[in-house]
This record gives C-alpha cells, sequence and structure tokens, in this order.
C-alpha cells in the first residue's frame, strides 16, 4: 500500500506547477546571494574628521585614514559641533578630533590625543569602527615616532593565531548556516502545506474514509520530502565548491548522515503543524512562527554561547543547534561521527519523537 | 427481507448546543438501495460520517457492515465505499492513477489494477480519457468516475452524499443506472439526495427533518401513509414540521 501512497505523493511534486523549480531556484538563489549579504565584517564605515592642527603630521594621518578600505572619508568639519551635525544627518559613523597642537605635541613628548566619537545606533558597527581607528592610530603613531627617532613607550605585542578558519573567512562561517537554513525552509514549508493542502481540496475525507494505516499515510508524506532535501542539500554542496571553493574538512558522509536524520525532524514538524491546521494559511503563519524561533534561537547567525541563560536553554530543544553544530563542525574542524554522539542522540530523539506526534496527530475520525 | 448490514440506534451528534442528528433508528439490508431524504442541514451528512467512521457520534449505537461505528471504524472503512458530495478524487493525477490509487489503498490485488481497470472504463465508455487528468474531465463525468473509484474494491456498502448535486438530468439518469448495476452485484446502496424524482428510484427511503427521522418505508408505502401522490408530496408535508433553518 506504501508504494502506491508514495508513487501518488511524487506524481503530484513533479507535476505541480511550483515545487519542482523552488526546489532548484531556491538553493541556487540562496547560495548565491546571501553569502555576501549576511556578512558581519565592517566595511565602508563613513569617517568625518575635525582638524584643528593643520600640521604636516596631521594631514599625513588624514591621508592614512582615507587610504585604509574600512573607511571612507564623508566630509572634513572644522569645529566639533559640525562634526556632530554630520552624525545626525546620516553622513558619517564616526568622528575623528585633532586637537590643535596634535603635532607639537607628538614630536615633544612622543605621546598625543585625538578624540573618537562613535554613533552607536549599530552597536557593532560603532564598536568596531572605534576598535579599527584606534588601531589605525596606534600604527601611525609607532611609524611617526621612529621617523623621529623617538623610543616608542614599550608596549605588548599580541601574535594573532586563527584555528580553523585562519584567513577568518566570514563566508566560512555563514555558508554552512546558510545551508541549515535552506533545508530546514525547504522540508519544513512544504510538508506544512501539504496536509492542510489536501484538506482543502477534499481528498482528505476520501483518504481518511479508506483503511490507510496512519502511520503509511505519515510515512508517504515524509518519503518525498526527504528525498528533496537530500538533491538539495547536493546542490548545495555543489554550489558551494563551485562559487566559495569550500569543502567540508571532514567527511561529506557525516554531513549526510546528520542531515538525513535532520530533515526527519524538519518534515515532522511540518507535517505536525499541517495536521493541526484546518487552512494552509493557519499552516503557515504558525510555521512561519517556529520558523523564525528556530532560526534565530539556534546559533545560526548569532553564537549560542553570548545568549542570555534563558535563551540557552531554549536552545537546548531547538533541533536546528544541533544540526548547525554539526555542519560548523564537519566543514570547519573537519569532527566526525565519534565528536558528535551528543548531536546524534538530540537529533535521533527529536525525529523519533516528531514523527510519533505526526502519526497521532493525524487523524481519521474527528469527535 | 435480507439480514441488516446497517444498524442504528438511538444514535446523535451534537456540536455544543446544536443537535445535528436527533436519535436515529433505523435498519438497512443487504443488497438494498436505501434513499437517505432530507432538505439542506437536515442532519443527512452528519448521519453519513458517522456511519462510514469519519466522526465520533455522541451517543447511541450502530452497527455497519458487522462492526461497531464508536469503536471499529478502520474495520467498517475496509468494508465501504465512500463518495463525498464535493468531488474528491484528485485533481492533478491522471484517470487510471486516481483508480491504481484507492485500488492499492484497499488492497485489490496489485496485478488484477491494469486490467480492472481497463474493463471498467471501457464499460463507462471512458477508455480515451485513461491518460486524461481528472481536472479536466466535465463534471458529469467526474462524478461518475468517482462513483466508480467507490466501488472498485467491491465493498459490502458504499455511501453516496449527494452524488448527483450540480450535474444535468441526463446524467442524473446515467448515474442511477450505475447505482443499480452496482445493486445488481450485490453491493448495498445508502445515497443521500435532495431530487425527491430520485427517491421513486429507491427501494426503501427515510425523510430526515432537523435531525430525526420522520419518516421510512418504501416509496409506496410513504405514499400511502401520507395520502400523496409522489415522494415531492410527503416531503413537502414533512418539510413544513421543519423549525430548523437551511444551512
Amino acid at each position: 500500500m506504501l508504494v502506491f501512497l508514495i508513487e501518488k505523493e511524487f506524481k503530484q511534486i513533479i507535476r505541480h506547477s511550483f515545487i519542482p523549480k523552488l526546489l532548484i531556484v531556491f538553493p541556487v538563489m540562496v547560495m548565491l546571494v546571501f553569502p555576501w549579504a549576511a556578512t558581519m565584517e565592517i566595511k565602508n564605515i563613513s569617517i568625518n574628521i575635525t582638524d584643528l592642527d593643520h600640521s604636516t603630521l596631521s594631514k599625513k594621518l588624514v591621508q592614512k585614514i582615507s587610504a585604509s578600505n574600512y573607511f571612507r572619508l564623508t566630509g572634513l568639519s572644522s569645529s566639533h559641533a559640525d562634526a556632530i551635525e554630520e552624525i545626525e544627518f546620516g553622513n558619517a559613523d564616526i568622528l575623528l578630533e585633532i586637537k590643535s597642537g596634535f603635532e607639537k605635541q607628538l614630536i615633544r613628548e612622543g605621546a598625543t590625543n585625538v578624540s573618537i566619537s562613535s554613533n552607536a545606533v549599530n552597536g557593532a558597527k560603532g564598536g568596531l569602527g572605534a576598535a579599527y581607528l584606534s588601531g589605525i592610530l596606534q600604527e601611525y603613531t609607532m611609524e611617526q615616532l621612529a621617523i623621529l627617532g623617538i623610543k616608542p613607550v614599550p608596549v605588548i605585542k599580541t601574535t594573532e593565531s586563527y584555528l580553523f578558519n585562519p584567513m577568518l573567512n566570514y563566508k566560512i562561517f555563514i555558508i554552512p548556516a546558510i545551508i541549515t537554513m535552506l533545508l530546514t525552509m525547504l522540508c519544513g514549508f512544504l510538508p506544512a502545506l501539504n496536509i492542510v493542502g489536501e484538506k482543502e481540496a477534499g481528498t482528505m475525507e476520501q483518504i481518511n474514509v479508506t483503511p490507510v494505516p496512519k502511520f503509511s499515510f505519515i510515512l508517504a508524506k515524509l518519503i518525498p520530502y526527504w528525498i528533496i532535501g537530500v538533491i538539495a542539500l547536493s546542490l548545495c554542496f555543489a554550489l558551494a565548491n563551485l562559487f566559495y571553493g569550500l569543502t567540508p574538512s571532514g567527511s561529506i558522509s557525516t554531513i549526510y548522515i546528520f542531515a538525513a536524520i535532520f530533515l526527519l525532524v524538519v518534515s515532522g514538524l511540518g507535517l505536525i503543524i499541517s495536521n493541526y491546521s484546518s487552512t494552509l494559511q493557519q499552516a503557515m503563519f504558525v510555521m512561519f512562527f517556529f520558523m523564525m524561533i528556530m532560526i534565530l534561537i539556534s546559533g545560526l547567525f548569532t553564537p549560542v554561547s553570548s545568549m542570555p541563560k534563558w535563551a540557552q536553554l531554549i536552545t537546548m530543544i531547538n533541533p536546528l543547534k544541533y544540526f548547525i553544530q554539526v555542519m560548523r563542525a564537519v566543514y570547519l574542524k573537519g569532527s566526525g561521527m565519534g565528536e558528535l554522539t551528543v548531536q546524534m542522540v538530540a537529533l535521533i530523539f527529536f525525529a523519533v519523537g516528531a514523527n510519533i506526534w505526526a502519526v497521532i496527530s493525524y487523524r481519521k475520525t474527528t469527535h | 427481507m435480507n439480514e441488516a448490514t446497517i444498524q442504528v440506534q438511538k444514535l446523535t451528534k451534537r456540536f455544543g448546543d446544536f443537535t445535528a442528528v436527533n436519535n436515529i433508528s433505523f435498519e438497512v439490508s443487504t443488497g438494498e438501495v436505501f434513499g437517505f431524504l432530507g432538505a439542506n442541514g437536515a442532519g443527512k451528512t452528519t448521519a453519513i460520517r458517522m456511519l462510514c467512521g469519519l466522526s465520533k457520534p455522541t451517543s447511541g449505537w450502530g452497527r455497519v457492515a458487522g462492526f461497531d461505528i464508536t469503536r471499529e471504524p478502520e474495520m467498517i472503512k475496509k468494508n465501504i465505499g465512500y463518495m463525498s458530495q464535493k468531488f474528491s478524487l484528485y485533481d492533478d493525477l491522471k484517470v487510471w492513477e486516481n483508480i491504481r490509487l484507492f485500488a492499492g489503498i484497499y488492497g485489490v490485488p496489485h496485478h488484477t489494477i491494469a486490467t480492472k481497470t481497463d474493463e471498467m472504463l471501457q464499460r463507462l465508455g471512458f477508455a480515451s480519457e485513461k491518460n486524461s487528468l481528472v481536472k479536466s474531465l466535465p463534471m458529469g463525468w467526474k462524478q461518475k468516475l468517482a462513483f466508480s473509484v467507490a466501488i472498485f474494491h467491491k465493498p459490502k456498502i458504499v455511501f453516496l452524499d449527494e452524488p448527483t448535486g450540480g450535474v444535468d438530468p441526463l446524467t442524473r439518469r446515467q448515474f442511477w443506472e450505475l447505482i443499480y448495476e452496482a445493486a445488481t452485484q450485490g453491493i448495498t446502496v445508502f445515497v443521500t439526495t435532495h431530487y425527491m424524482d430520485e427517491a421513486e428510484y429507491c427501494n426503501r427511503v427515510s425523510i430526515m427533518v432537523d435531525g430525526r427521522i420522520d419518516a421510512i418505508g418504501t416509496p409506496k408505502q410513504l405514499k400511502q401513509q401520507f395520502e400523496s401522490e409522489s415522494i415531492d408530496e410527503v416531503f413537502r408535508k414533512l418539510a413544513r414540521r421543519a423549525t430548523r433553518k437551511e444551512v
């Protein structure tokens, strides 16, 4: 009996006017656009400089800053008040004020003061901008002191080395997350709309009046989306390799094994929502609600360890968190099955739980 | 008279304060064509859904094809066919694919499905449409196809809920020919309708008013009992008592 049901699901999906296209277009779009858009690197910070010193050294500093690719010099102001106005108008993210006497002080005392003010509406941009600017100033001071032959005040030099992502390439971090998000959306929304779609079409009642076992019916709904998910994942692997030269440092089969379980979790959740909904709109909104929570509280874009304690507790019951951990561990660190047993156990638990629930919540008889 | 294949005792269904089906009792014998009449909103569909195991009764008791409607709905489903008032085959599947799907679900032996499908389509004069998508068929054909799918697995009883709603008189006639054909094969037919002329085709009819069964018997008996010329007249005499609004 299962064969007939699966055959029917596949025919319906293939004949669908939208799903086969979605299966190709969605991964391609997401993989080509998102990694560029979802970047946390701060570039092109608008800077406004108030140079009250008008000296050779202050001009050199201005040149150095505008040559940096982090900053874009958008204006020179003649007073602090003017400069503040620039921030208020949104023309500048950060202000640098070089006080008069800057050159003299630097030459005479080997140290000098400038002031930095940044617009912290976007906290990350403001904070990082100020930090970058301090770095440039530090470097500049060293250079100038060397030229002047003044021995600089001793400072601790740090050497940084970054493990697993030596170039601090943000794309390597974000692509596994984007793949996860895509699989979640594709294999969560489609099943969520499926059963409720049959309810609206009236075919659900025709099925309910047959002796079809609940388990077979749910399994037949699950399998096509599972296959769709595996295809989409393969497509993502290919695109990540082709466009970003990104291949997992670990074994690709590890990812497939975890994905196979993860896909059952999200499709199962979709089916549960579909079972409880009576209209497509309802299913859509409820699914969207859970999708938002799952994606935002998963560590996909923001580290779980920075979340408050209560949010961290919520992530414990978020299947997405475990899968994203697996994706990053395998992609970046090259972890194998041995290091990922916690995630494996969690995902199996969710897969079994969600699908038992999906079978139970499918009611052939109403009260 | 044959033994009863549908037995219903004091069956009631309430939705909140509203009593859709109020304490109905009747029997249908094997091989009968039983007409279940009533105005829109009289409770026919609710009753039929309980008999098919789609809806649990609030109280009362019923047996269909030898199984209890409350405790063994899945066993009932193995032994019946059902056609709802809303067309409910898969629009995006072809004619033969719909037949194959439902035959497969009802456990018709795999190797016989293809030949039986061809035979059936041949008999209906429908062989040329085998590969058409169901959504491209005219309404009358859809109804005939839905009926044929409902009896493809040779059920003991077939439940038809307003099967001829919205089709032309000629197709309605053809549809009733199909119903008789099924009856001669020994399938009990339980059919709801609000076309009173169709009631004359049934072996026995019941008339539902406001969730109750107010009359039951052969068309001839009912006409005598209510001193009427036709079932239509009987129905109108009964319907005058109705207090429930049409829904």
